[in-house]
């Protein structure tokens, strides 16, 4: 196994977690350049996990900002909902007088050709 | 040209998350019963957290800013959604991270023919010591963080969201629509490029970057 093979691994073999290959474990125990290597990888993933407390403040206003964007969404879905339940109240009313209208319809188209039969017969 | 502010300049230090674990979940599943005020103080606790993380996916003020906005948002509509078996904070980084790279993504098709891709700098990274480290550390911290702001966006969102913040690459493949195994390799490229220009740089400049973390 040479150096920059192992090279290539360390990337992922600093984690520890990931199998290693045996080969590759016993040349990093010989070889002094990729021990270093791997010890600047460790480091250099030690330094990133410190960057995990380092909180950077946003500039004045960004809170107020997304809160007041919060409340607006809210408002907009609740005119947005009142719409809707507006709307599906229209199309009830307007259902239902067409429902009504037809009824009617047929109750009188019934009813005057009743009136016809009636009529024919006497 | 839109120039990002610094990174040092906004750097703190102090920890803005609940310290107690138990009011978070209170206030979680108060949000979730969509108590409002409950939600605004959830907001409240971890927008500097969220702000952090979209600095350091985005690497641009403006677009971090909206990124926070657009997480919040997100987050208000997707509570019911929220089954709690994972911590809050990390159904937030998630959120963060796909809102981020929409916007990443977004942002470089916008600018792509125009000269601000060309011009643009990687930000200017400064850390103020923490009281407890020395001055080479965070120095050292510095050179990193700047480091990082160099990589390309693909390559950074998976070393921030695997190594700074501890997502999986299940979690991460999720969020940002790609396969664990491309996660798997931009992970590896991105930490390899890093490598490179923390320490071929600190060569450059004669400083070993090695003792200090």
């Amino acid at each position: 196994m040479q150096c920059d093979e192992v090279a290539r691994i360390l990337p992922e073999a600093v984690e520890g977690g990931a199998a290693v290959e045996l080969s590759v474990q016993r040349h990093i125990e010989q070889c002094l350049r990729c021990q270093a290597e791997l010890a600047r990888y460790r480091r250099m993933l030690r330094g990133l996990q410190l960057l995990r407390t380092r909180y950077l403040e946003p500039a004045p206003g960004l809170l107020a900002q997304t809160l007041a964007a919060i409340e607006e969404a809210g408002e907009r879905q609740a005119v947005r909902s009142i719409l809707s339940g507006r709307r599906l109240a229209y199309v009830g009313a307007i259902g239902g007088a067409a429902v009504a209208a037809g009824t009617a319809a047929t109750v009188m188209i019934v009813h005057r050709s009743r009136r016809r039969t009636f009529s024919a017969t006497s | 040209m839109v120039t990002p502010a610094p990174f040092g300049e906004s750097q703190v230090t102090t920890n803005e998350l609940p310290r107690e674990p138990n009011e978070l979940d209170r206030l979680v599943a108060a949000a979730c019963d969509g108590d409002r005020p409950a939600f605004d103080e959830l907001v409240r606790r971890t927008y500097v957290d969220t702000y952090t993380l979209a600095m350091r996916l985005t690497a641009h003020e403006e677009d971090a800013r909206d990124v926070v906005q657009e997480t919040y948002l997100r987050a208000w509509k997707g509570l019911k959604g929220f089954r709690g078996d994972a911590q809050f904070t990390t159904w937030l980084y998630r959120i963060t991270a796909n809102t981020a790279y929409t916007t990443v993504k977004r942002r470089r098709r916008h600018r792509a023919d125009s000269l601000d891709a060309l011009l643009e700098e990687p930000v200017e990274t400064r850390i103020e010591a923490q009281p407890e480290e020395s001055a080479e550390q965070s120095a050292a911290l510095a050179r990193l963080s700047g480091a990082l702001e160099q990589l390309p966006p693909k390559l950074r969102v998976l070393v921030v969201l695997k190594d700074v913040y501890g997502l999986t690459h299940e979690e991460i493949a999720e969020e940002l629509g790609i396969s664990v195994a491309a996660a798997k390799v931009r992970l590896h490229r991105g930490r390899k490029r890093l490598r490179d220009l923390v320490y071929e740089d600190a060569q450059q400049d004669g400083k070993r970057w090695d003792h200090a973390v």
